[in-house]
Protein backbone atom coordinates (compact mmCIF):
# COMPACT_ATOMS: atom_id res chain seq x y z
CA UNK A 1 0.00 0.00 0.00
CA UNK A 2 1.73 3.43 -0.98
CA UNK A 3 1.09 6.47 1.47
CA UNK A 4 1.32 9.16 -1.31
CA UNK A 5 0.07 11.89 -0.43
CA UNK A 6 -1.39 13.30 -3.36
CA UNK A 7 -1.87 16.82 -2.95
CA UNK A 8 -0.30 19.75 -4.19
CA UNK A 9 1.09 21.93 -1.93
CA UNK A 10 -0.31 24.74 -3.45
CA UNK A 11 -3.64 23.39 -3.05
CA UNK A 12 -2.87 23.10 0.92
CA UNK A 13 -1.49 26.52 1.04
CA UNK A 14 -5.07 28.04 -0.79
CA UNK A 15 -6.58 25.77 2.28
CA UNK A 16 -4.64 27.56 4.49
CA UNK A 17 -5.04 30.57 3.63
CA UNK A 18 -8.87 30.58 3.21
CA UNK A 19 -8.61 29.67 6.82
CA UNK A 20 -6.41 32.04 7.72
CA UNK A 21 -8.69 34.52 6.26
CA UNK A 22 -11.75 33.30 8.27
CA UNK A 23 -9.79 33.46 11.84
CA UNK A 24 -8.56 37.36 10.48
CA UNK A 25 -12.03 38.18 9.89
CA UNK A 26 -13.32 36.70 13.64
CA UNK A 27 -10.27 38.38 15.30
CA UNK A 28 -10.70 41.61 13.12
CA UNK A 29 -13.90 41.38 13.95
CA UNK A 30 -13.76 41.42 17.70
CA UNK A 31 -11.11 44.03 18.11
CA UNK A 32 -11.40 47.14 20.45
CA UNK A 33 -10.81 49.47 17.65
CA UNK A 34 -9.36 53.03 18.61
CA UNK A 35 -11.07 55.00 21.13
CA UNK A 36 -12.67 58.32 19.59
CA UNK A 37 -10.79 60.17 22.58
CA UNK A 38 -10.27 63.52 21.67
CA UNK A 39 -6.90 65.13 21.87
CA UNK A 40 -7.11 68.54 24.38
CA UNK A 41 -5.30 71.22 22.61
CA UNK A 42 -2.60 73.07 24.18
CA UNK A 43 -2.85 75.85 26.33
CA UNK A 44 -1.58 79.02 24.29
CA UNK A 45 1.37 80.50 25.41
CA UNK A 46 1.50 83.15 28.70
CA UNK A 47 2.92 86.34 27.51
CA UNK A 48 3.75 88.44 30.23
CA UNK A 49 2.82 91.83 30.77
CA UNK A 50 5.80 94.34 30.11
CA UNK A 51 6.36 96.15 32.80
CA UNK A 52 7.95 99.37 33.22
CA UNK A 53 11.12 99.84 34.52
CA UNK A 54 12.38 103.94 34.16
CA UNK A 55 15.90 102.73 35.79
CA UNK A 56 16.85 100.73 33.08
CA UNK A 57 15.10 103.41 30.68
CA UNK A 58 18.31 105.82 30.80
CA UNK A 59 20.02 102.71 29.22
CA UNK A 60 17.74 101.76 27.15
CA UNK A 61 17.16 105.48 25.33
CA UNK A 62 19.67 104.86 23.33
CA UNK A 63 20.23 100.57 23.20
CA UNK A 64 17.06 99.96 22.89
CA UNK A 65 16.74 100.92 19.19
CA UNK A 66 18.92 101.31 16.11
CA UNK A 67 20.01 105.08 16.54
CA UNK A 68 20.52 107.29 19.81
CA UNK A 69 21.38 111.14 19.96
CA UNK A 70 23.23 113.23 22.04
CA UNK A 71 24.38 116.83 22.59
CA UNK A 72 27.98 117.29 21.34
CA UNK A 73 29.43 118.80 24.15
CA UNK A 74 32.02 121.69 22.26
CA UNK A 75 29.35 122.24 19.45
CA UNK A 76 26.15 121.75 20.97
CA UNK A 77 24.81 120.59 18.39
CA UNK A 78 22.30 117.21 18.53
CA UNK A 79 24.23 114.24 16.75
CA UNK A 80 22.34 111.16 15.09
CA UNK A 81 24.21 107.93 15.49
CA UNK A 82 23.65 104.40 14.54
CA UNK A 83 23.51 101.65 17.16
CA UNK A 84 25.57 98.40 16.41
CA UNK A 85 23.41 96.00 16.30
CA UNK A 86 25.06 94.00 18.79
CA UNK A 87 24.29 96.38 21.29
CA UNK A 88 20.86 97.03 21.03
CA UNK A 89 18.41 95.34 23.81
CA UNK A 90 15.20 94.40 22.83
CA UNK A 91 12.58 95.68 25.74
CA UNK A 92 10.11 93.40 24.60
CA UNK A 93 12.36 90.42 24.78
CA UNK A 94 13.94 91.45 27.81
CA UNK A 95 10.73 92.58 29.87
CA UNK A 96 10.12 88.61 29.34
CA UNK A 97 13.01 87.14 30.16
CA UNK A 98 14.77 84.78 33.64
CA UNK A 99 16.56 88.33 33.97
CA UNK A 100 13.66 91.20 33.52
CA UNK A 101 13.81 92.29 37.03
CA UNK A 102 17.75 93.28 37.28
CA UNK A 103 18.65 96.31 36.46
CA UNK A 104 21.23 96.80 33.69
CA UNK A 105 23.75 98.18 36.52
CA UNK A 106 22.97 95.13 38.41
CA UNK A 107 25.98 93.15 35.89
CA UNK A 108 27.05 96.15 34.67
CA UNK A 109 29.25 98.50 35.83
CA UNK A 110 28.07 102.01 37.45
CA UNK A 111 30.51 104.10 35.27
CA UNK A 112 28.24 103.11 32.68
CA UNK A 113 25.93 105.71 33.50
CA UNK A 114 28.32 108.76 32.42
CA UNK A 115 28.61 109.07 28.63
CA UNK A 116 30.69 108.78 26.61
CA UNK A 117 31.65 105.69 28.09
CA UNK A 118 34.94 105.31 29.66
CA UNK A 119 37.11 103.60 27.32
CA UNK A 120 38.36 100.75 29.57
CA UNK A 121 35.27 99.42 30.39
CA UNK A 122 35.07 97.69 27.03
CA UNK A 123 37.39 95.15 29.03
CA UNK A 124 35.38 94.71 31.91
CA UNK A 125 35.06 90.89 32.68
CA UNK A 126 31.18 89.41 32.33
CA UNK A 127 30.13 87.15 34.75
CA UNK A 128 28.85 83.95 33.87
CA UNK A 129 25.66 82.27 34.95
CA UNK A 130 27.56 80.17 37.40
CA UNK A 131 29.06 83.07 38.96
CA UNK A 132 25.60 84.63 39.90
CA UNK A 133 23.49 81.33 40.23
CA UNK A 134 26.66 78.85 41.66
CA UNK A 135 26.38 77.77 45.28
CA UNK A 136 22.83 78.95 45.38
CA UNK A 137 20.01 77.42 47.34
CA UNK A 138 17.47 78.98 45.64
CA UNK A 139 18.64 78.26 42.22
CA UNK A 140 19.67 73.99 43.27
CA UNK A 141 16.86 72.78 41.65
CA UNK A 142 17.89 73.89 38.17
CA UNK A 143 21.39 72.31 38.88
CA UNK A 144 23.65 74.89 37.57
CA UNK A 145 26.91 73.43 38.80
CA UNK A 146 26.14 70.19 36.90
CA UNK A 147 24.89 71.97 34.15
CA UNK A 148 28.47 73.48 33.78
CA UNK A 149 30.86 70.61 34.37
CA UNK A 150 28.28 68.73 31.67
CA UNK A 151 29.28 72.28 29.17
CA UNK A 152 33.02 71.31 30.37
CA UNK A 153 32.97 68.14 28.70
CA UNK A 154 30.91 69.40 25.37
CA UNK A 155 32.18 69.78 22.00
CA UNK A 156 31.98 73.94 22.49
CA UNK A 157 34.11 74.06 25.61
CA UNK A 158 36.86 71.85 24.36
CA UNK A 159 37.07 72.94 20.83
CA UNK A 160 36.72 76.71 21.34
CA UNK A 161 38.70 78.76 23.65
CA UNK A 162 37.49 79.87 27.03
CA UNK A 163 35.92 83.22 24.97
CA UNK A 164 32.79 80.05 24.19
CA UNK A 165 30.96 81.06 27.58
CA UNK A 166 27.09 80.62 28.39
CA UNK A 167 26.36 83.43 26.63
CA UNK A 168 27.03 82.39 23.27
CA UNK A 169 23.99 80.55 23.38
CA UNK A 170 21.45 81.66 26.45
CA UNK A 171 21.56 85.48 25.63
CA UNK A 172 20.83 86.94 29.40
CA UNK A 173 19.14 89.91 27.94
CA UNK A 174 16.39 87.40 26.44
CA UNK A 175 17.08 84.37 27.61
CA UNK A 176 13.99 82.91 29.26
CA UNK A 177 13.04 79.16 30.56
CA UNK A 178 11.04 77.40 27.98
CA UNK A 179 10.31 73.83 28.25
CA UNK A 180 9.28 73.90 32.14
CA UNK A 181 7.21 76.52 31.62
CA UNK A 182 5.67 76.54 27.71
CA UNK A 183 2.91 73.70 26.85
CA UNK A 184 3.40 74.05 23.28
CA UNK A 185 5.96 72.06 22.29
CA UNK A 186 6.72 73.37 18.80
CA UNK A 187 7.15 76.44 20.48
CA UNK A 188 9.63 74.95 22.79
CA UNK A 189 11.09 73.13 20.35
CA UNK A 190 11.52 75.89 17.74
CA UNK A 191 12.88 78.50 20.57
CA UNK A 192 15.34 76.03 21.85
CA UNK A 193 16.75 74.94 17.91
CA UNK A 194 17.30 78.79 17.25
CA UNK A 195 19.52 79.04 20.07
CA UNK A 196 21.85 76.70 17.73
CA UNK A 197 20.93 77.93 14.59
CA UNK A 198 22.06 81.54 15.93
CA UNK A 199 25.61 80.23 15.04
CA UNK A 200 24.91 77.21 13.16
CA UNK A 201 22.80 79.36 10.77
CA UNK A 202 24.63 82.27 10.41
CA UNK A 203 27.69 82.29 9.12
CA UNK A 204 28.74 85.55 10.48
CA UNK A 205 28.68 84.52 13.97
CA UNK A 206 30.24 80.82 13.08
CA UNK A 207 33.10 82.51 11.63
CA UNK A 208 33.83 84.51 15.05
CA UNK A 209 34.48 81.02 16.60
CA UNK A 210 36.18 78.80 14.02
CA UNK A 211 37.53 79.44 10.59
CA UNK A 212 36.39 76.05 8.92
CA UNK A 213 33.55 76.80 6.26
CA UNK A 214 30.07 76.68 7.74
CA UNK A 215 28.32 73.17 7.03
CA UNK A 216 25.10 73.32 5.01
CA UNK A 217 22.27 72.07 7.89
CA UNK A 218 20.25 71.13 5.60
CA UNK A 219 22.72 68.92 3.44
CA UNK A 220 23.95 67.73 6.15
CA UNK A 221 20.76 66.20 7.36
CA UNK A 222 19.79 64.97 4.15
CA UNK A 223 20.00 61.59 4.96
CA UNK A 224 17.14 62.17 7.76
CA UNK A 225 13.95 60.60 6.48
CA UNK A 226 11.11 63.09 6.61
CA UNK A 227 13.78 66.01 7.76
CA UNK A 228 11.16 69.21 8.12
CA UNK A 229 8.84 66.91 10.27
CA UNK A 230 11.94 66.14 12.49
CA UNK A 231 13.23 70.00 12.58
CA UNK A 232 9.88 70.95 13.76
CA UNK A 233 9.52 68.75 16.15
CA UNK A 234 12.71 67.61 17.50
CA UNK A 235 15.37 69.70 19.23
CA UNK A 236 19.47 69.76 17.84
CA UNK A 237 20.16 68.32 21.49
CA UNK A 238 18.30 65.59 21.57
CA UNK A 239 20.24 63.98 18.93
CA UNK A 240 23.64 66.01 19.39
CA UNK A 241 23.95 66.09 23.03
CA UNK A 242 24.38 63.34 25.30
CA UNK A 243 21.45 62.59 27.76
CA UNK A 244 21.95 62.00 31.14
CA UNK A 245 18.73 60.85 33.23
CA UNK A 246 20.49 63.07 36.30
CA UNK A 247 20.13 66.17 34.10
CA UNK A 248 16.95 67.72 32.58
CA UNK A 249 18.34 70.18 29.79
CA UNK A 250 21.48 67.89 28.50
CA UNK A 251 24.67 70.44 28.02
CA UNK A 252 27.45 68.02 26.48
CA UNK A 253 26.96 68.71 23.22
CA UNK A 254 28.96 65.82 21.81
CA UNK A 255 31.46 65.80 18.14
CA UNK A 256 29.31 65.11 15.34
CA UNK A 257 30.21 62.12 14.50
CA UNK A 258 28.99 60.93 17.63
CA UNK A 259 25.44 62.40 17.37
CA UNK A 260 22.35 59.34 17.12
CA UNK A 261 21.88 58.28 13.49
CA UNK A 262 19.56 55.65 14.18
CA UNK A 263 16.00 55.47 14.00
CA UNK A 264 15.35 52.86 16.42
CA UNK A 265 16.94 55.06 19.25
CA UNK A 266 13.74 56.89 19.44
CA UNK A 267 11.60 55.62 17.76
CA UNK A 268 11.50 52.06 19.37
CA UNK A 269 10.59 52.84 22.92
CA UNK A 270 7.37 52.47 23.13
CA UNK A 271 5.80 50.19 20.30
CA UNK A 272 2.63 50.35 21.66
CA UNK A 273 2.38 54.47 20.43
CA UNK A 274 4.49 53.94 17.51
CA UNK A 275 2.36 51.45 16.16
CA UNK A 276 -0.66 53.50 16.89
CA UNK A 277 1.12 56.23 15.39
CA UNK A 278 2.67 54.03 12.27
CA UNK A 279 -0.63 53.41 11.46
CA UNK A 280 -2.02 57.41 11.76
CA UNK A 281 0.61 57.91 9.76
CA UNK A 282 0.75 55.57 6.64
CA UNK A 283 -3.36 56.89 6.42
CA UNK A 284 -2.51 60.24 5.96
CA UNK A 285 0.42 59.20 3.67
CA UNK A 286 -2.07 57.84 1.63
CA UNK A 287 -4.82 60.90 2.65
CA UNK A 288 -2.19 63.59 1.13
CA UNK A 289 -0.32 61.30 -1.42
CA UNK A 290 -2.68 58.85 -3.37
CA UNK A 291 -2.96 55.50 -3.04
CA UNK A 292 0.58 54.31 -4.87
CA UNK A 293 3.17 57.38 -3.41
CA UNK A 294 1.62 57.32 -0.26
CA UNK A 295 1.48 53.67 0.43
CA UNK A 296 4.52 52.70 -1.62
CA UNK A 297 7.32 55.27 -1.96
CA UNK A 298 6.72 57.40 1.51
CA UNK A 299 9.33 57.11 3.83
CA UNK A 300 7.10 55.42 6.60
CA UNK A 301 8.23 51.66 7.85
CA UNK A 302 8.48 50.30 11.12
CA UNK A 303 12.03 50.43 12.67
CA UNK A 304 11.97 47.00 14.51
CA UNK A 305 9.82 47.52 17.26
CA UNK A 306 11.70 43.90 17.50
CA UNK A 307 15.15 46.01 18.13
CA UNK A 308 15.89 43.21 20.60
CA UNK A 309 19.56 42.61 21.34
CA UNK A 310 19.35 39.07 22.44
CA UNK A 311 17.13 38.45 19.02
CA UNK A 312 19.93 40.01 16.69
CA UNK A 313 22.86 38.55 18.51
CA UNK A 314 21.09 35.10 18.12
CA UNK A 315 20.36 35.62 14.26
CA UNK A 316 23.90 36.55 13.68
CA UNK A 317 24.96 34.21 15.16
CA UNK A 318 23.34 31.85 13.24
CA UNK A 319 23.86 33.49 10.03
CA UNK A 320 27.51 33.53 11.08
CA UNK A 321 27.24 29.64 11.75
CA UNK A 322 25.47 28.40 8.69
CA UNK A 323 28.67 30.53 6.55
CA UNK A 324 30.93 28.70 8.74
CA UNK A 325 29.56 25.57 8.00
CA UNK A 326 29.21 26.36 4.02
CA UNK A 327 33.06 27.12 4.13
CA UNK A 328 34.44 23.64 6.08
CA UNK A 329 32.14 21.87 3.46
CA UNK A 330 33.57 24.05 0.65
CA UNK A 331 37.08 23.29 1.87
CA UNK A 332 37.13 20.03 2.60
CA UNK A 333 35.07 19.40 -1.10
CA UNK A 334 37.88 20.93 -2.56
CA UNK A 335 41.30 19.12 -0.84
CA UNK A 336 38.96 15.76 -1.32
CA UNK A 337 38.57 16.65 -5.02
CA UNK A 338 42.65 16.54 -5.15
CA UNK B 1 22.37 15.80 -9.15
CA UNK B 2 25.35 14.56 -10.28
CA UNK B 3 24.79 11.74 -12.84
CA UNK B 4 23.22 11.64 -15.83
CA UNK B 5 24.41 11.46 -19.39
CA UNK B 6 21.58 12.78 -21.62
CA UNK B 7 20.42 16.15 -20.86
CA UNK B 8 16.93 16.57 -19.74
CA UNK B 9 15.32 19.61 -20.39
CA UNK B 10 13.46 20.64 -16.60
CA UNK B 11 13.46 24.37 -16.96
CA UNK B 12 10.92 25.47 -19.29
CA UNK B 13 10.91 29.47 -19.60
CA UNK B 14 8.37 30.75 -17.52
CA UNK B 15 10.02 28.65 -14.72
CA UNK B 16 13.24 30.45 -15.52
CA UNK B 17 11.80 33.68 -16.05
CA UNK B 18 10.11 33.39 -12.58
CA UNK B 19 13.30 32.04 -11.06
CA UNK B 20 15.61 34.95 -11.77
CA UNK B 21 12.85 37.68 -11.15
CA UNK B 22 12.63 35.86 -7.29
CA UNK B 23 16.46 35.49 -7.03
CA UNK B 24 17.00 39.87 -7.89
CA UNK B 25 13.81 40.48 -5.73
CA UNK B 26 14.81 38.43 -2.95
CA UNK B 27 18.25 39.55 -3.02
CA UNK B 28 17.31 43.18 -2.83
CA UNK B 29 14.57 42.41 -0.45
CA UNK B 30 17.47 41.29 1.87
CA UNK B 31 19.61 44.16 1.27
CA UNK B 32 17.24 47.07 1.86
CA UNK B 33 15.37 44.91 4.83
CA UNK B 34 19.06 45.06 6.61
CA UNK B 35 18.72 48.61 5.71
CA UNK B 36 15.50 49.43 7.34
CA UNK B 37 16.22 47.19 10.37
CA UNK B 38 19.95 48.08 11.19
CA UNK B 39 19.41 51.49 9.73
CA UNK B 40 22.17 53.40 9.79
CA UNK B 41 23.00 56.15 7.08
CA UNK B 42 26.63 55.04 7.23
CA UNK B 43 26.61 51.91 6.19
CA UNK B 44 23.59 51.15 4.61
CA UNK B 45 21.31 51.81 2.29
CA UNK B 46 19.82 55.24 3.08
CA UNK B 47 16.51 54.45 5.05
CA UNK B 48 13.65 56.36 2.20
CA UNK B 49 15.44 54.96 -0.13
CA UNK B 50 15.39 50.70 1.19
CA UNK B 51 11.95 51.58 2.33
CA UNK B 52 10.95 52.71 -1.12
CA UNK B 53 12.91 49.54 -2.78
CA UNK B 54 11.61 47.11 0.06
CA UNK B 55 8.24 48.53 -0.50
CA UNK B 56 7.98 47.86 -4.62
CA UNK B 57 10.53 45.12 -4.67
CA UNK B 58 8.13 43.21 -2.15
CA UNK B 59 5.00 43.81 -4.21
CA UNK B 60 6.61 42.66 -7.41
CA UNK B 61 7.51 39.39 -5.49
CA UNK B 62 4.12 38.79 -4.55
CA UNK B 63 2.91 38.82 -8.17
CA UNK B 64 6.13 36.55 -9.14
CA UNK B 65 4.82 34.51 -6.51
CA UNK B 66 1.44 34.36 -7.85
CA UNK B 67 2.86 33.07 -10.81
CA UNK B 68 4.33 30.47 -9.64
CA UNK B 69 1.84 29.62 -7.18
CA UNK B 70 -1.09 29.26 -10.46
CA UNK B 71 1.82 27.56 -12.61
CA UNK B 72 2.57 24.71 -10.08
CA UNK B 73 -1.59 24.28 -9.46
CA UNK B 74 -1.47 23.54 -13.40
CA UNK B 75 1.71 22.41 -14.75
CA UNK B 76 3.58 19.59 -14.31
CA UNK B 77 6.48 21.16 -12.60
CA UNK B 78 4.00 21.66 -9.41
CA UNK B 79 4.59 17.38 -9.16
CA UNK B 80 8.01 17.55 -8.06
CA UNK B 81 6.89 19.41 -5.25
CA UNK B 82 4.88 16.52 -4.31
CA UNK B 83 5.70 14.84 -1.20
CA UNK B 84 5.87 10.98 -0.88
CA UNK B 85 5.45 10.39 2.79
CA UNK B 86 6.25 6.84 3.57
CA UNK B 87 9.70 6.39 3.32
CA UNK B 88 10.22 10.63 3.29
CA UNK B 89 12.48 10.61 6.58
CA UNK B 90 14.80 8.07 5.40
CA UNK B 91 15.21 9.19 2.14
CA UNK B 92 16.04 12.32 3.68
CA UNK B 93 18.75 10.83 5.81
CA UNK B 94 20.38 9.26 3.22
CA UNK B 95 20.83 11.85 1.48
CA UNK B 96 22.03 13.75 4.57
CA UNK B 97 24.21 11.18 4.85
CA UNK B 98 25.50 11.91 0.97
CA UNK B 99 26.11 15.35 1.37
CA UNK B 100 27.93 14.85 4.65
CA UNK B 101 29.94 12.06 4.03
CA UNK B 102 29.21 10.63 0.22
CA UNK B 103 30.12 13.75 -0.99
CA UNK B 104 33.60 13.67 -0.29
CA UNK B 105 33.95 9.71 -1.02
CA UNK B 106 33.21 10.67 -4.61
CA UNK B 107 30.06 8.08 -3.92
CA UNK B 108 27.40 8.93 -6.91
CA UNK B 109 23.90 10.48 -5.95
CA UNK B 110 21.53 8.87 -3.89
CA UNK B 111 18.54 10.65 -5.85
CA UNK B 112 20.07 11.76 -9.02
CA UNK B 113 17.94 14.29 -11.18
CA UNK B 114 15.50 12.62 -13.65
CA UNK B 115 12.55 13.72 -15.59
CA UNK B 116 10.22 12.59 -13.00
CA UNK B 117 12.01 14.16 -10.02
CA UNK B 118 13.72 17.29 -10.48
CA UNK B 119 14.05 17.79 -6.83
CA UNK B 120 16.22 14.92 -3.87
CA UNK B 121 14.31 14.98 -0.87
CA UNK B 122 16.42 17.97 1.13
CA UNK B 123 15.59 20.01 -2.08
CA UNK B 124 12.14 18.89 -2.12
CA UNK B 125 11.68 19.45 1.42
CA UNK B 126 13.64 23.10 1.74
CA UNK B 127 11.57 23.79 -1.08
CA UNK B 128 8.12 23.50 -0.38
CA UNK B 129 8.96 24.73 2.87
CA UNK B 130 10.50 28.20 1.79
CA UNK B 131 8.83 27.85 -1.34
CA UNK B 132 4.53 27.39 0.25
CA UNK B 133 5.64 28.53 4.06
CA UNK B 134 7.81 30.72 4.27
CA UNK B 135 7.03 33.44 0.79
CA UNK B 136 3.48 33.05 2.05
CA UNK B 137 4.01 34.30 5.89
CA UNK B 138 6.38 36.72 4.05
CA UNK B 139 4.01 38.23 1.79
CA UNK B 140 1.50 38.11 3.99
CA UNK B 141 3.21 39.64 6.91
CA UNK B 142 4.67 42.62 4.72
CA UNK B 143 1.06 42.93 3.28
CA UNK B 144 0.38 44.16 6.89
CA UNK B 145 3.54 45.75 7.71
CA UNK B 146 2.65 47.91 4.52
CA UNK B 147 -0.90 48.77 5.10
CA UNK B 148 -1.04 48.11 9.01
CA UNK B 149 -4.80 48.83 9.26
CA UNK B 150 -5.02 45.20 8.29
CA UNK B 151 -3.30 44.12 11.24
CA UNK B 152 -5.01 42.83 14.44
CA UNK B 153 -4.86 45.48 17.22
CA UNK B 154 -3.27 44.37 19.92
CA UNK B 155 -3.00 40.72 21.75
CA UNK B 156 -1.95 40.66 25.51
CA UNK B 157 -1.00 44.09 25.58
CA UNK B 158 1.57 44.11 22.74
CA UNK B 159 0.67 45.76 19.43
CA UNK B 160 -0.17 43.28 16.43
CA UNK B 161 1.89 45.18 14.54
CA UNK B 162 4.86 43.81 16.53
CA UNK B 163 3.87 40.28 15.86
CA UNK B 164 2.99 40.67 12.50
CA UNK B 165 7.00 42.53 12.21
CA UNK B 166 8.64 39.51 14.19
CA UNK B 167 7.06 36.92 12.06
CA UNK B 168 7.91 39.05 8.98
CA UNK B 169 11.98 39.22 10.28
CA UNK B 170 11.76 35.61 11.39
CA UNK B 171 10.77 34.82 6.97
CA UNK B 172 13.30 37.25 6.22
CA UNK B 173 16.18 35.40 7.85
CA UNK B 174 15.02 32.04 6.59
CA UNK B 175 14.65 33.34 3.25
CA UNK B 176 18.58 34.58 3.92
CA UNK B 177 19.97 31.22 5.02
CA UNK B 178 18.15 29.56 2.73
CA UNK B 179 19.56 31.68 -0.64
CA UNK B 180 22.98 30.84 1.36
CA UNK B 181 22.71 27.06 1.42
CA UNK B 182 21.02 27.02 -1.81
CA UNK B 183 23.94 28.88 -3.45
CA UNK B 184 25.78 26.82 -2.25
CA UNK B 185 24.30 23.66 -2.79
CA UNK B 186 24.26 24.86 -6.76
CA UNK B 187 27.36 24.31 -6.46
CA UNK B 188 27.10 20.41 -6.42
CA UNK B 189 26.41 19.14 -10.33
CA UNK B 190 29.00 18.11 -12.35
CA UNK B 191 31.13 21.20 -12.37
CA UNK B 192 30.56 24.29 -10.21
CA UNK B 193 29.05 26.03 -12.23
CA UNK B 194 26.93 23.72 -14.72
CA UNK B 195 23.73 23.99 -12.42
CA UNK B 196 24.16 27.94 -12.66
CA UNK B 197 24.17 27.18 -16.84
CA UNK B 198 21.17 24.67 -16.27
CA UNK B 199 18.61 27.26 -14.83
CA UNK B 200 19.85 29.68 -17.67
CA UNK B 201 19.53 27.06 -20.64
CA UNK B 202 16.63 25.14 -19.19
CA UNK B 203 19.04 21.76 -19.87
CA UNK B 204 20.01 20.11 -17.27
Amino acid sequence: MIYRANIRPAWVVLFLLLLFAVAFALVKGTDSSSSGKKVKPVAKNKIVNLEQFPVNEKCLRCHGQSKYTFENAESKKISYKRMYSELIIDRNEFYISNHKGFKCTDCHSEDYLTFPHPGNLRMEAKANCIDCHGGDEKYAKFQFEKIDSNFMTSVHSQKHSEEFTCWMCHNPHTYRINARTNENLQETVAYDNLICLNCHGDVTKYELLTNKQQPNILQKHDWLPNQATHFINVRCIECHARNKDTLLIAHEIMPKNMAVKKCESCHAKNSILYASLFKYQVKENIKKQGLFKGLFLSETSTIGPDQNNTLNIISIVLFSLTILAILIHAVIRIQKSH
Amino acid sequence: MENHNEPIYLYPVWIRLWHVLNAVLCLLLIITGLSIQFSNPTITVRFNVAVAIHNVAGVLLSFNYILFFIGNLFTKNGGYYVIEVKGFFKRLMIQFHHYTIGVFKKEPAPFPVTAESKFNPLQQFSYVAVMYTIIPLAIISGLGLLYPDLTVNGLIGISGLDYTDLLHLFCGFIITIFMCVHLYFCTFGKTAFSNFKSIFNGYH
